[in-house]
């Protein structure tokens, strides 16, 4: 009887397990399609199918994706534009983060009549669609002098970027006992003693969220980079795009993939290294945004 | 002074982000509601003109097409997301091993930018070399999959790519949601003789529902910001057939030179997005009032 039942409940865990696998199968799938196309030379392309296996590996696509892929007029491959994403994301997410942290302090510890207000009124930042605000803003950078350039491209990541950062932060500050800000202040500490010796020891963790969030968000942006640079200062999606978009002589399938594996990796290194804290940013982004 | 600025400090470290907020959110988006009204092209200009451009909008079969669109894609891919990452994550939840490793693999899509994921399923489903290809090449002989350019198909190709790259965050959402839970709950309804699939029907599922509710908001505004998936896996063709709202304003405005039906488009865009927004904060708020 109970070796009956154990394998009725094996055949169901069986079950169970066979599927989960075969999901994962399918997310991997993509990937290991992009990489093994990568690897292999256009004949083969042709010749094999999406699932074959490369079978005389060749480096070449990479190469050519890196330094000499034709984007648009230019052939340079994406390396001047992985560069310019680095120029962009650095400092737009050093900025934010640095705004977030004091705005969410502010409004966690520091209240005043209309900042809740203020916070909802921010809030609804992280939902317009953008679409409304584009052509203001490229006004508004053509006024600054900025247009088409990456200064101006950190500009907006941080303007719009700073919604996030702020509600990840106040969130998190929340939840920090108000007592110790009393403490600290009957001990005569101010606003930024308070700040530097209470809360930054204990932000670690919402720190690590927040980079990673922005970092994701703006490496992975398309609609900014691609209404905001001009030729030179393309972010990595935007060369992509047009890589893709771009068939002198003949198009190279395995050249596109090795592109596209290119512009992911950065954001694909963050999520395998610190998967728990990009998951943890998605939630609390999504959920409380 | 020095009083002054010490009792003010709160807002003076807030005040840079509130001008910044109040004109580069809520100023640009009157701006932009403004030129709406007016028959700019190439240039914002400010004649006036009401609602024609409005008007030009819905007259235009092209704006038909990309809202059409839309509804197909929000609802096919919330629908498959929802269902996919809540089944995904009842059976994570059943005390798998290598669960972490799975939930790993689930998720990873979400970290990459649509442009790469429009890339990569662009070749997979060419037409040709493809998934057609490779079904041949395993027995099917024959089998076509021509999606990527088929007038009435491509659009579904958009939710394959969206579906691939949002369900295992859904199935994230899930999971967290499950595993708050009450274990005495669970317990009790066994106790009481539910079999699983009763269990999470009656007890489980009804629990979910401000999960399902955020997966929404969140699902749906991530559809109708879908522009990236868009241009990079089909460009909005063949023709305009895959169009999406936010595709067809930055046609329009960028690439055709009418800035006023652009900016009426985008407006209608920001429209759609609070209808879905007001409610749900609304309810968010009652919750918590009531907490």
């Amino acid at each position: 009887m109970t070796s009956l039942k154990l394998t009725k409940y094996n055949i169901g865990r069986a079950f169970i397990y066979l599927i989960l696998l075969f999901f994962a199968f399918l997310y991997l799938a993509p990937l290991y399609v992009m990489f093994t196309t990568s690897l292999k030379d256009i004949e083969e392309i042709r010749s094999g199918n999406l699932m074959a296996l490369p079978i005389d590996p060749t480096f070449y696509a990479w190469k050519k994706a890196w330094s000499s892929a034709c984007t648009g007029s230019e052939c340079n491959g994406l390396a001047p534009y992985f560069w310019n994403s680095v120029r962009i994301v650095v400092p737009a997410v050093i900025i934010s983060t640095i705004v977030g942290a004091f705005n969410g302090y502010v409004l966690a510890k520091w209240k005043f009549k209309g900042s809740e207000f203020l916070f909802g009124a921010l809030l609804f930042g992280c939902f317009i669609p953008f679409q409304v605000i584009l052509l203001p803003m490229a006004k508004l950078l053509g006024m600054l002098g900025l247009a088409n350039t990456v200064t101006g491209l950190v500009l907006v990541h941080v303007i719009y970027g700073v919604a996030f950062t702020t509600l990840f932060f106040r969130n998190y500050y929340v939840g920090i006992p108000t007592e110790l800000v009393r403490a600290a202040k009957l001990d005569g500490a101010g606003f930024f003693a308070i700040f530097r010796h209470v809360f930054i020891p204990l932000s670690a963790p919402i720190f690590v969220v927040t980079i990673i969030w922005q970092f994701t968000q703006i490496w992975n942006d398309f609609l900014f980079g691609v209404v905001y640079s001009g030729s030179g200062t393309q972010p990595i999606t935007v060369a992509l795009n047009n890589l893709v978009n771009t068939s002198v002589g003949g198009k190279e399938y395995n050249v596109d993939m090795a592109a596209a594996i290119i512009a992911a990796l950065p954001t694909l290194a963050v999520y395998v290294i610190a998967g728990k804290y990009f998951v943890r940013g998605l939630t609390a982004g999504a959920v409380k945004g | 002074m020095l009083n002054f600025l010490e009792k003010n400090l709160p807002k003076i470290v807030l005040a840079p982000t509130t001008i910044v907020m109040v004109v580069c959110m809520y100023g640009f988006i009157v701006w932009t509601g403004l030129l709406s009204l007016t028959k700019s092209r190439m240039m914002p200009q400010w004649d006036f003109v009401g609602l024609d451009q409005y008007r030009r909008l819905f007259a235009n079969p092209r704006w038909d097409v990309a809202v059409d669109n839309l509804f197909v894609f929000l609802i096919l891919f919330i629908i498959i997301a929802l269902v996919l990452g809540l089944f995904l994550a009842i059976f994570l939840d059943q005390k798998i091993r290598a669960e972490g490793a799975i939930r790993t693999i689930y998720l990873y899509p979400m970290a990459i930018s649509f442009i790469v994921t429009g890339t990569a399923w662009k070749w997979i489903l060419n037409p040709g070399l493809g998934i057609e290809k490779l079904m041949n090449d395993w027995g099917f002989v024959g089998f076509e999959f021509r999606w990527l350019v088929e007038q009435d198909m491509a659009i579904y190709t958009i939710v394959i790519a969206a579906v691939w790259q949002s369900s295992g965050f859904v199935m994230a959402l899930f999971l967290a949601g499950l595993r708050g839970v009450d274990e005495n709950l669970t317990k009790a309804a066994k106790i009481d003789g539910a079999s699983t699939v009763q269990l999470y029907w009656h007890v489980v599922l009804p629990l979910m529902r401000p999960v399902f509710f955020s997966a929404i908001v969140i699902l749906t505004h991530i559809a109708i910001k879908s522009f990236d998936l868009v241009q990079a896996l089909t460009g909005g063709g063949p023709g305009y057939a895959s169009d999406l709202p936010a595709n067809f304003m930055y046609t329009f405005t960028f690439n055709r030179a009418q800035i006023g039906l652009g900016a009426s488009s985008a407006m209608i865009m920001l429209f759609g997005v609070l209808a879905i927004l007001i409610p749900y904060l609304y309810s968010e708020l009652r919750e918590k009032n009531h907490d």
